[in-house]
């Protein structure tokens, strides 16, 4: 059984992100980039279900312009046997991305598709559902635990109430939360065999799908500033001051 | 002029605080119909009714079908799909773990684009939503020939009032229902405590407070006020609570009037979740944590000294 893992390449988790001052978007010129955090736990969790033996091939797959390459190399370095770049310069809306996945995913045919639940640019959270539902299949989000038996999956999801298990009929789709694996560190002869791996390179409209209509961004603004800041020497000080505000 | 549907998110005979607040979010489209869906496998007038009771709410439909028992994406997905088919514009969920497992299936089932966690209604397609863990905010225009998809982030918006009084219809939709997913079990952790999500008041901890055991200062801080618990990822990874505590980005996206961070240091992704909150209250031992810089109120101080300090100056 084979497992394709939808990759995103996105502004580093740990970049404080500027606006642009024309409040045209967020800089991403010069900051550094790296795979979704999410995503990762996702190539993660395909390289745990590989060593178990229910699954013998991962393929890594991003939509992204040609620098998206290095976060499959990333994925390749960290165990995927190959990978796919659907190459674009355009943003691409995550209707897009999910047409794009589950044409790939009716090609390659994958006992399972894994992702991340949301992607830390955006925060959509949209892409592994849509691909479910495009390719027809079930979906299993925010998964804190997987156990593949056979034809099925049992999943354990993160909820606002707790967690919840469902049983899924593979093929299906997974997003992975955050408390699913601790992602592997990367070492250098692991990256030094990756540049050997394949990554095959086509476009959207080699595909044959048909762009989503766009949600037109037309500002990017800062959030509301704050004034925070102020310190008080002790509880006594700080009971008054919330005593004063009427909150006790 | 618009023809607004919500889903209702419920649970145990009880309608979510988030379908309240995607009421209140739809008001602001200026509706000419703003109906609720809810979807039961069987009953459900409790629920029906605390829907129709929402302010601007025209109609409710009740659903009622055997494999809505346990509100799978996968089985509710193609009944709302079919039932926005009705000459519906606009269809809202809260962007609770519910809706954001549902509304992009139904998006995609219907073939158009979803806005996640709208915080404001500029126009009947433009909404604001946050990115970047809310570190910049957007302003999106979706397609105005299209159904619009949208999940409504619940801080930004207070419940609608319960002064309304709709119709209540029974509604049966033509769907096709997989049987590809099926529900096993739910553990959910039971609290007498005020839900963290709707709480007009929060205590969290976070990997200072060090310990499970050691939580239960914050619990007795928290009842001492009469506040719901909340916790940071530090201290849900590390096993000090369960993960329906979570508060930040990727867990509840909370505006209580006060919140009190004990032992925080504040990182942004904890900050998404409580930029809404009336005012915050940070008590940290490390005068640098970033907590300081958002905090209204900071106190350096130990926190096992300085907790049962407050708790027992509340008295």
């Amino acid at each position: 059984m084979k497992a394709m893992v939808c990759v995103k390449r996105v502004v580093d988790y740990n970049v404080r992100i500027q606006v642009k001052p024309d409040e045209s978007g967020v800089v991403t010129e010069g900051v550094k980039m790296s795979m979704n955090p999410f995503d990762e736990i996702a190539v993660e969790e395909a390289l745990r279900l590989k060593e178990a033996g229910k699954i013998d091939e991962i393929i890594a797959v991003t939509i992204g312009p040609q620098q998206a390459q290095e976060q499959l190399r990333t994925a390749l370095a960290m165990g995927a046997d190959r990978a796919i770049l659907v190459q674009t310069d355009e943003a691409v809306q995550p209707l897009t991305a999910a047409r794009v996945f589950a044409e790939l995913a009716g090609k390659e045919e994958p006992g399972v598709v894994l992702m991340g639940k949301q992607a830390i640019d955006d925060d959509q959270g949209q892409t592994g559902q849509m691909t479910a539902a495009l390719w027809q299949r079930p979906q299993a989000t925010f998964a804190s635990k997987v156990e593949i038996e056979g034809e099925s999956a049992k999943v354990t999801r993160e909820i606002d109430a707790g967690l919840e298990t469902i049983e899924v009929d593979l093929p299906a789709v997974i997003t992975t939360d955050l408390r699913l694996n601790e992602p592997r560190y990367v070492k250098l002869p692991d990256i030094m065999k990756a540049k050997k791996k394949t990554i095959d390179n086509t476009t959207v409209e080699e595909l044959g799908v048909e762009a989503a209509k766009p949600l037109k961004v037309t500002r990017t603004a800062p959030p509301p500033a704050r004034q925070g800041g102020k310190k008080v020497e002790s509880v006594q000080e700080l009971v008054s001051e919330l005593k004063n505000k009427g909150l006790i | 002029m618009s023809k607004v549907l919500i889903i209702a998110e419920h649970d145990a005979g009880k309608l979510s605080a988030a379908t309240g607040k995607a009421v209140r979010c739809a008001q602001d489209l200026g509706p000419e119909a703003l109906e609720v869906a809810v979807f039961v496998h069987e009953g459900g007038d409790d629920v029906a009714g605390a829907a129709a009771k929402l302010d601007g709410v025209t109609r409710v439909l009740k659903v009622t079908d055997p494999a809505n028992e346990n509100a799978l994406a996968a089985v509710l997905a193609p009944q709302v799909a079919s039932l926005v088919q009705d000459g519906y514009t606009h269809v809202l969920v809260g962007n609770s773990t519910f809706g954001k497992d549902l509304m992009p299936r139904v998006a995609a089932l219907l073939g158009v684009p979803q806005v996640t966690d709208v915080m404001k209604v500029e126009g009947e397609y433009v909404f604001q939503r946050p990115i970047y863990a809310g570190n910049a905010i957007t302003t999106v225009e979706a397609p105005g020939d299209q159904v619009l998809c949208a999940t409504v982030r619940g801080a930004s918006y207070p419940a609608a009032g319960e002064g309304g009084n709709a119709e209540v219809e029974d509604r049966q939709v033509d769907a096709e229902i997989p049987q590809h997913t099926r529900f096993v079990g739910r553990e959910v952790h039971k609290s007498d405590r005020p839900d963290l999500a709707t709480a007009p008041k929060v205590v969290s901890g976070g990997r200072g407070v060090g310990s499970e055991e050691n939580f239960k200062i914050i619990y007795s801080l928290a009842d001492k006020l009469g506040a719901g618990v909340g916790a940071s990822r530090a201290a849900v990874d590390a096993g000090y609570v369960p993960n329906d505590m979570q508060v930040g980005q990727t867990g509840k996206i909370i505006a209580p009037e006060l919140y009190v961070a004990i032992g925080i240091s504040g990182a942004i992704q904890h900050w998404a979740g409580i930029k809404d909150a009336g005012t915050i209250v940070a008590i940290n031992k490390d005068e640098e944590a970033p907590i300081f810089e958002v905090a209204d109120l900071g106190l350096v101080a130990d926190l096992f000294e300085a907790v049962p300090e407050l708790e027992k100056a509340l008295d």
